[in-house]
């Protein structure tokens, strides 16, 4: 490892140890509806993480992992609320059920390339929501399900948690269960697409003709870069379903793809920290379009107009952001004099 | 018969106005690589300035053409400001523009014009004709016969035209066009301009049938992306054959499968093209590229 990697490592090790410090004593300065707020944040940060191994990194652009977080999202709702199985255990069953069709579906997208493929994951995104009406006996139909009962009875889903001998607010238990796990995805893929296989993913997106003629097993890593990306999508469709306490066929609807897509081109492709601003950004921008103005139609005029000139000011997002900050200054404490 | 015969016309009808947005989203995706999902809101904008015309005491047809040729320059324009600037840029990134525009353009359909609905005149008189013991509506064939003609005109133009040449070969090979002296940036622009005009004319097309509103276009556009991948990205034939096969075929189905019905159109649909897509990756009509390092 040279010096120059070896600095990177560094930072980017402190850089992560200071985010979970910061992360860990946020919530004492957040209201409680901050809070939730914040633990959104974390769910669409796991969601776009996962975007991001997939577009980012194999360079598969996908338009549906909407699809793949209802998925996850249907699987908790169904397990809690149908067969009162405890909410956490479900979180990482609904990641394996969503990986699993991530899986299935890599394998014929391995026939359709570039936009064709964000065409067809589009369309797993548009036709799910009616599909979810038309099975109801399965998933509630238009009403979806309930996952504590009605809150209005039962007053669960909103309850004082206990865990490991401290109380926490419902908000609060949220925002330490999103950003734990948040927090352990991230690590993981870092650690995951920092090697071999973030090379492998690189040389499919760089050249898919290169890559399989220095041996790598095209099939074999497109489909699990699908199968990993759903996987997060599958988590964090599960966490979105314990957070809004209900499931109906608008809980995962078409434009949550696109916003998806959206907070991973703004974190930069293939950029892992830049996910944070892309998390931030769909979460965040609504509101503060908001503000503009409060006559009808004016905040999504605001809206689309920052998004394409954040688009516009930063093609390669947050993460290209990084870097060109970054290289300079990692330059001038390397400069051979 | 007599219904099947009545089924397929107006789905002829609707797969015409299907078909001229495919066209728009094939025009774009050829020339720049990029799924235009502005595609809609821009017709839909332009038929809301079609209907001030109208409502300002303009005749029928003058606001027509007046909105068409405000859609071209419109179309151009966009291209100009904010495509032209991450031409660079990876196509996600252009995409994700085109969302934006989406946006923007509905929140400002719905900021100057509210969002209830409006009834919009159509061109064509409703009253039906029998033809042997069938009734057909003049504006089913109306709205067939203006989308078939726009397209074979935007056909000649690209065929026997030296604009539409100049078009085609920076499509095809960027590079080497600018190298003979086509001024590729423009031939974008222009590009865009004539989409812009296609998703007016749907736009018009499609406001008498379901009423004009901000979210109008949303169906529209979703069934004419399918027709374009069913008929393959870079082939406006390919196009119109996919958006009036669709036109056809869905309002067969939801008639005849009762499970089907209304509610399940739309995944069939997209079932049926995953279905097409698998055998045929490019589509019906789409050319494979051979992929190179």
């Amino acid at each position: 490892m040279t010096r120059h990697r070896a600095f990177g490592v560094g930072l980017q090790v402190s850089a992560f140890v200071a985010a979970v410090a910061v992360l860990a004593l946020l919530p004492h300065w957040l209201s409680d509806f901050r809070a939730s707020e914040v633990s959104y944040v974390g769910i669409y940060f796991v969601a776009i993480l996962g975007l991001n191994i997939l577009t980012g990194y194999t360079g598969q652009i996908s338009l549906g992992h909407g699809a793949f977080m209802a998925i996850g999202g249907y699987t908790t709702a169904i397990l809690v609320g149908h067969h009162a199985v405890r909410d956490l255990w479900t979180i990482p069953l609904a990641g394996l059920v969503a990986g699993a069709a991530g899986l299935l579906f890599g394998l014929p997208a391995l026939r359709l390339s570039g936009l064709y493929l964000a065409l067809a994951t589009f369309a797993i995104a548009v036709a799910l929501p009616p599909v979810l009406k038309k099975f109801d006996h399965f998933t509630g139909g238009s009403q979806g399900i309930q996952l504590f009962g009605d809150p209005d009875y039962t007053g669960k889903g909103f309850e004082n948690v206990h865990v490991a001998g401290q109380t926490l607010t419902f908000n609060n238990w949220l925002y330490y269960l999103a950003w734990t796990i948040a927090v352990v995805l991230f690590a993981l893929a870092w650690a995951l697409l920092g090697g071999r296989l973030g090379r492998t993913f690189r040389a499919i997106r760089d050249s898919e003709v290169a890559a399989t003629s220095s041996g790598v097993n095209l099939p074999l890593y497109k489909t699990l870069a699908f199968g990993v990306s759903a996987f997060y999508a599958g988590v964090a469709g599960s966490l979105f379903a314990i957070a809004s306490t209900y499931v109906n066929p608008e809980t995962f609807p078409i434009v949550l793809s696109l916003y998806l897509l959206i907070g991973a081109v703004v974190a930069g492709l293939g950029s892992l920290w830049g996910v944070a601003a892309g998390a931030l950004f769909i979460q965040y921008l609504p509101s503060l379009a908001g503000h503009v103005s409060k006559s009808a139609g004016a905040p999504s005029v605001a809206y689309g107009v920052l998004l394409i000139l954040v688009v516009l000011v930063l093609p390669f997002g947050a993460g290209g952001l990084l870097q060109r900050i970054g290289r300079p200054l990692t330059n001038s404490i390397f400069r051979k004099s | 018969m007599a219904q099947f015969l009545q089924q397929v016309v107006s789905g002829l009808a609707s797969g015409g106005i299907y078909a001229s947005l495919a066209v728009a989203i094939v025009l774009i995706y050829r020339s720049t690589r990029v799924i235009n999902f502005a595609q809609g809101e821009m017709g839909m904008f332009m038929t809301f300035v079609a209907l001030w015309l109208i409502d300002g005491g303009w005749p029928y047809w003058a606001a027509f053409f007046a909105t068409l040729a405000m859609a071209f320059v419109g179309g151009v324009l966009l291209e100009r400001i904010v495509i032209r600037p991450i031409e660079s840029a990876p196509p996600v990134t252009v995409v994700i523009v085109t969302v934006g525009l989406l946006i923007a353009l509905n929140g400002a359909a719905f900021w100057i014009w509210g969002g209830e609905t409006r009834s919009f005149p159509s061109a064509f008189s409703t009253r039906p004709i029998r033809i042997g013991g069938v009734a057909f509506s003049i504006q089913d064939f109306g709205i067939i016969g203006v989308s078939l003609v726009a397209v074979f005109l935007l056909y000649l133009f690209f065929r026997f035209t030296k604009a539409g040449l100049a078009l085609r070969a920076a499509a095809l090979n960027p590079e080497a066009s600018r190298l003979v002296g086509v001024r590729v940036g423009w031939m974008l622009a222009l590009g865009w301009g004539f989409a812009s005009v296609l998703g007016a004319l749907s736009g018009m097309m499609v406001a008498p049938l379901v009423f004009l509103d901000p979210n109008m276009m949303r169906g529209v556009l979703l069934y004419a992306l399918a027709a374009a991948i069913l008929g393959g990205l870079d082939s406006p034939l390919g196009a119109v054959i996919g958006g009036l096969a669709l036109g056809v075929g869905l309002n067969l189905i939801s008639t005849y499968v009762d499970f089907v019905g209304d509610t399940l159109k739309l995944p069939v649909a997209f079932a049926v093209i995953l279905g097409v897509l698998l055998v045929r990756p490019a589509g019906l009509l789409g050319r494979t590229t051979l992929r190179r390092a």
